[in-house]
This record gives C-alpha cells, sequence and structure tokens, in this order.
C-alpha cells in the first residue's frame, strides 16, 4: 500500500486527472452555457471531434499550440452557426440536429485524416508548461498542479468567469429566462432566438477548445473518434452541475481521475485492462446517481423551439 | 364516380399537389444530401456517378446487394421497433448500442455450448431468449431508478450503454475468449448449423421476425389499449397517474421490452450473420436510428422504408468505399446530410405547431418538475 501513497503515484494521479479532465471541463462549461439557454446540445461528441482535428491541424501547419486552440474555437464556432441556424433560427428538432452533428464531425474527421495523412499518425510537440515559481516546489502538487501550460490556467479563469456571467451580469439573467420562461424574457423586450444564438455559438466554440486541447495537449495526436463519448460525457455533468461551473470542474476533475488511475497504477507497475478503465467514468456516474439518487434539475424550456406569437 | 368526370375538381387539385409535395419531403432530403456528398467527392478527387453508381449497385441493384440489404434490414428493424416502443412512453432509452452489443457478447459467448448440447430449434430460439433478457435485463437499472426516484433516464441509460459495452469486451476477451484465434473473439458456429435461409439466398429467417416486430408494434401501439396507456404516459405523466395507470410498472415493463427488442436484434445479427463476436464489435446502428425514428414521427410502419434507405447506405457504402479506396466515413457524412435534410425539409408542408410535438414531449420528459 505504501506504494499508492508514493509521489511518482500520486504525481502521475493528479496531472493525469488534469489532463484528462480539462477537454471535458471546456465541453461541459459549453454544454452548461447551452442547456441554460433551453438548447440541448446532442451534437458535443461532434464539436469536439472537429474541434480536435482543426486544433491539431492548426498546431502542426502553424507552428504553435495556440493557433492549434485558434483553430478549435473557430471549427467550433463554425459548426456552430450551423446548429444555431437549424435549432435556434428554423427551430428544427434539436436532437435529430444533434445526431446529424455527431455523425458529420465522426465521418468528416476521419475521413479528412485518412485522405491527408493515410494510415500515419504525425506527432505534435508538448506544450510548454509553465511553473509557478515557489508553488511548484511543493512536494506532489507543485510537479502536477502547478506546472501546467497557461491554458490550464485559462481553463480555471474560465470556470469563474462563466459563473460570474451566469450569476451576476444581465446577458446570464437573459440566457437563465431564454431556458426557463422565454415567453416573460420576449415579453421584457429581449429576443429569445438572440439570446440562445450567442448560447450556442459560445457552447459550440468551447467545445470546439475542449476537443483542440484533447489533440493538441492531452494526447500530442489526432486519431478518428478520440474522443470516446466525451461529448455524452459532457452533456451528463453539465445536467448534474445543474447550471453550476463550479461542479462542471468537479465533475470534470472527478472523471480525469477515473482515467489517470490506470495510468498511474502502470507508473508504479500495476497493470489494469484498458476495458475496466474506460468503464470506470461511467461506474462512477451510475454509483453516485443511484447512491444519492439525485434529480437532475433542467431548465423549464429545455429543447422547445421558440418562436413569437406561438402557443 | 368515373375516372373522366371528376366530380368535385376543386379538391383533385390540392390533393395532386400534396402527394408531390410529399414526394418532394420525401426524396428531396436524400437528393440534397446526394448532391451535397457529390460535391465533397470532388473535392476528395473521385468520380461521385461511378462511387453512386457502386453505392446502389452493391446495396441494392445486385443480387448480393439486395439480399444483403433485407439481411441488414432485420435487426434495424428490431432495434427501431424497440426504441419506438420506448419512446412512445415518452421513455429515452438512448443507450440501445450498449444493450445490443453486450447481448451479442453474450449469445456469441454462449452459442458454442448451446448449439453443441441441444437440438438447432431449441438452441435457436435459447439463444433469441438469452439474447431478449439479456437487453431487457440492462435496462432494469435505469428503469427502476426512473420509475422509483425520477432519475433521469437518459443519462443511466448513456452510461449503462458504456459500461455495457466495456463488459462486453472484457467477457469476449475473458471467459469466452477462443482458444483457436489470434484475435480476441468468441468461438464461431457454422452458419450453416444456425438461422435458416431462404432458398438459394443469404436472407435469413430474421428478416421475418423484424417484419412481425414492425407489424406487432404498430397493432399495439397504434391499434391497442396498451399504445394508448404508453401515449398517455409520453403526454402527461402526472394525468396518467390520474388515469389510474400503474406508472411504475409501466415504465419498468416498457423498458424491458425496449431492451428485449434490441437484445433480439443482436441474436439475430449473431446467429443470421456472423455466427461469433470480435471484441470491440460495435455497428453503432443506435444512433442513427435513434434519428430516424423521430423521423418517422415514432411510426413502426413509416420507420420501414428510412430503415430500408439506411441499410442500403450501409450495405453499399462499404464496397463502394473500398473501391474508390476512400473511407468507410464518408457513408457517416452522408447518413449525417440525409438526416439534417430530412429535418429541414419537415419544414415544408408541416404547420409549426405540429413541428413542436416532439420537442414538447421531449421536454415534458427531460423536467422532473412535471413528472409524478
Amino acid at each position: 500500500m505504501s506504494e499508492l501513497l508514493s509521489a511518482t503515484f500520486l504525481t502521475a494521479l493528479v496531472s493525469g486527472a488534469i489532463l484528462a479532465g480539462l477537454p471535458l471541463l471546456f465541453a461541459g462549461l459549453g454544454e452548461l452555457v447551452g442547456e441554460q439557454s433551453g438548447i440541448l446540445g446532442i451534437g458535443m461528441e461532434g464539436y469536439m471531434l472537429l474541434g480536435a482535428y482543426a486544433g491539431f491541424n492548426g498546431a502542426l501547419y502553424g507552428g504553435s499550440p495556440w493557433v492549434g486552440m485558434l483553430c478549435g474555437v473557430v471549427a467550433g464556432l463554425a459548426i456552430g452557426s450551423v446548429v444555431m441556424l437549424l435549432s435556434v433560427r428554423l427551430g428544427l428538432d434539436q436532437v435529430v440536429v444533434g445526431i446529424g452533428v455527431i455523425l458529420l464531425g465522426e465521418g468528416l474527421t476521419s475521413l479528412l485524416h485518412a485522405v491527408q495523412f493515410g494510415a500515419s499518425y504525425p506527432r505534435l510537440g508538448e506544450m510548454n508548461d509553465l511553473p509557478i515559481p515557489l508553488l511548484s516546489r511543493i512536494p506532489v502538487l507543485g510537479e502536477s498542479v502547478f506546472s501546467q501550460p497557461l491554458i490550464f490556467w485559462a481553463g480555471i479563469a474560465l470556470v469563474f468567469m462563466v459563473r460570474w456571467m451566469l450569476r451576476s451580469t444581465r446577458w446570464g439573467l437573459d440566457l437563465r429566462a431564454a431556458g426557463e420562461k422565454p415567453r416573460a424574457l420576449d415579453a421584457a423586450g429581449v429576443s429569445v432566438i438572440a439570446v440562445r444564438s450567442w448560447a450556442v455559438l459560445v457552447s459550440g466554440a468551447l467545445g470546439g477548445l475542449g476537443g483542440a486541447y484533447l489533440a493538441v495537449v492531452s494526447a500530442g495526436v489526432f486519431v478518428a473518434y478520440m474522443t470516446n463519448g466525451l461529448g455524452f460525457i459532457a452533456i451528463v455533468v453539465a445536467m448534474l452541475a445543474r447550471g453550476r461551473p463550479g461542479w462542471v470542474l468537479g465533475g470534470s476533475l472527478i472523471f480525469g481521475l477515473c482515467l489517470s488511475v490506470a495510468t498511474a497504477l502502470q507508473v508504479i507497475g500495476v497493470d489494469v485492462p484498458t476495458d475496466i478503465v474506460y468503464m470506470l467514468p461511467f461506474l462512477a456516474v451510475m454509483v453516485a446517481l443511484a447512491a444519492f439518487a439525485r434529480r437532475s434539475y433542467l431548465p423549464a424550456a429545455l429543447g422547445v423551439p421558440y418562436g413569437r406569437g406561438e402557443r | 364516380m368515373s375516372d373522366g368526370a371528376p366530380s368535385r375538381p376543386e379538391s383533385a387539385a390540392p390533393r395532386g399537389g400534396r402527394f408531390w409535395s410529399r414526394m418532394l419531403r420525401a426524396l428531396g432530403p436524400v437528393l440534397a444530401a446526394l448532391a451535397v456528398g457529390a460535391l465533397i467527392l470532388l473535392l476528395l478527387g473521385r468520380d461521385p456517378l461511378v462511387f453512386y453508381g457502386d453505392l446502389f449497385r452493391a446495396g441494392l441493384v445486385s443480387a448480393s446487394g439486395w439480399q444483403g440489404m433485407i439481411t441488414r434490414l432485420a435487426p434495424l428493424l428490431l432495434i427501431g421497433t424497440g426504441f419506438i416502443v420506448a419512446f412512445r412512453a415518452g421513455l429515452w432509452n438512448i443507450g440501445g448500442d450498449g444493450q445490443f452489443v453486450l447481448s451479442a457478447a453474450f449469445v456469441a459467448g454462449l452459442a458454442p455450448a448451446v448449439m453443441s448440447s441441444v437440438s438447432r430449434p431449441t438452441g435457436l430460439v435459447l439463444l433469441a431468449l438469452v439474447g431478449m433478457v439479456v437487453g431487457g435485463g440492462w435496462t432494469l437499472l435505469p428503469a427502476l431508478l426512473k420509475a422509483w426516484y425520477g432519475i433521469n433516464e437518459i443519462i443511466t441509460t448513456l452510461m449503462m450503454s458504456f459500461i455495457g459495452i466495456n463488459l462486453a469486451n472484457l467477457l469476449i476477451k475473458g471467459p469466452w475468449r477462443s482458444a483457436e484465434t489470434t484475435v480476441p473473439q468468441t468461438g464461431a458456429v457454422p452458419l450453416s448449423d444456425l438461422l435458416p435461409r431462404f432458398g438459394g439466398t443469404t436472407i435469413h429467417v430474421g428478416i421475418v421476425v423484424g417484419m412481425l416486430s414492425v407489424l406487432v408494434g404498430w397493432y399495439v401501439l397504434d391499434r391497442h389499449a396498451v399504445g394508448l396507456r404508453l401515449t398517455i404516459l409520453g403526454a402527461n405523466p402526472r394525468a396518467a397517474v390520474h388515469a389510474g395507470l400503474h406508472v411504475k410498472r409501466i415504465i419498468v415493463v416498457t423498458f424491458f421490452v425496449s431492451g428485449a427488442l434490441i437484445g433480439l436484434a443482436a441474436a439475430v445479427e449473431i446467429l443470421g450473420v456472423w455466427g461469433y463476436m470480435r471484441a470491440d464489435w460495435n455497428p453503432g446502428f443506435g444512433l442513427a436510428l435513434f434519428a430516424l425514428v423521430f423521423l418517422a414521427r415514432l411510426s413502426p410502419l413509416a420507420m420501414v422504408p428510412l430503415a430500408a434507405f439506411y441499410a442500403v447506405l450501409e450495405i453499399g457504402g462499404h464496397e463502394a468505399a473500398r473501391r474508390s479506396g476512400l473511407d468507410y466515413d464518408f457513408i457517416l457524412v452522408l447518413i449525417a446530410l440525409v438526416l439534417l435534410f430530412l429535418a429541414v425539409s419537415q419544414l415544408l408542408g408541416s404547420s409549426r405547431d405540429e413541428r413542436r410535438g416532439l420537442a414538447t414531449r421531449l421536454v415534458a420528459r427531460l423536467n422532473p418538475r412535471r413528472q409524478p
């Protein structure tokens, strides 16, 4: 047991949790913003894959991980605007559009990757870590938490920013009203369609950023279907977070922890079948749900297209 | 009323117009998707006409094509009916892939032992039952959590789906792994010992099972009191309680039937087409079918042509992609385009109220505050 508490193991565990959890954090925050405005972003898996592909190419040809992140955001915005047009402006069924986006993301990225690189998988260099002076010399936490690339801190800052915007700004109030009682928002003279459009674009951008983080920072490589259900977990995390960004952060890190346990165990020489590893986060959610029997609260108008003057 | 002199010409014109608008709504999205797909093919330097020619030859026109298409249709119809049963009651069973893969693993894993110890008909029935029990059983936990604690089944079925897929892999790599192959897979049973085929073709009796499930599903859901109860539950759970329905029991039974149909689809596919199962095998029918049954407006009969077209794309797509040296994933793009254009076509000729129906039902179910 002493090995389980060794500094090597704990460092690998924590830094692995952050590496695996951050893509989920971005995607989960994006999903949260969308859900709060009344748009169910089933297509998150598609946003992430397109962001991962664009981010990988941006980092590869742009020469900098930051170009990759930017490309991920742009790809997310592009697909987000398609969803905005179909689901918000035209009021089409959000589930069908979402599944279309997932299949499009899966098909398009693996098709383009195969045409571009064939069976070879070029790797990216690692992103520069930014050790925080003094703090990075704390034994376990120093090497894991306080020696992360800058984008990690951007993610943490984003949690607080989204929290502040949802709670304390006019924009956040409009957003939540669009999800809870769109008619009241309309009566107050704010365009529900416009608010939801912005929310979907933010959702797409953050989903794309999450995908780009996954490909550029976490993996350093693009592989077809690399999200492996992460977009669905983002939906679940956002639903369980019930509009509170802090919970998305917590959920993402717990998820990351589940995935990194296996890697960390391998560091100290214990081998675990990958199928069990992949099962862990889902098992964790099931156990949490069954044990606490919590109800996930969702905005009242989630999934309902809004049209003025409709009953 | 003779053909030459229709007594009400004023109503004949709109009827004709409606026919054309229906045809447009059915075929338009497909043609639009194929056109956009052709553009992508041109950009990739392939000849779209050759690709689509290959696709429809290999998926529909050639002997192996239409036979393969009908063979593939069998599990699709079963899965689709399974989805529709649950969705009618407003229960979002979106874990179809996990139920399918886990059932397939159990059927394939037990097939060698079962088929060698009992007669062929008994063995086939037993294995079909195994598929149904596993598929239905995998929905029990989400169903119970939903019925007693009101826990959102979208989350639980999805989680159970991922757990089921990984569990299936563990089983195939572990206890049921065949010693004869290097790739992890279950022991194979010769197809000649499995589901009987129609004379001279590759079509097995699974398509009969699939069509039966559609017809029974249509009868029960649209013509029987059971279907009415599900619709009441789906439309308004509180009203269902006041109407004296055993809501908890209906939720559990409906979920079980939905999972059992999906498990039966897995049994049919394993026993009719493969005879064994490889680790990591997941055809992923669930996702596309999920969207297709929506577009069929949860009608079992309307689902049949959509599922058949999906089967053509699946079967023909593999061959066309192989010949043109493209990844099969191009077909995913094509299916995504068909879905999106089909969704857009729902705008044509349907009132806005009609369109809101599905989404409103979704929310009614998503929102725990409106539950009993």
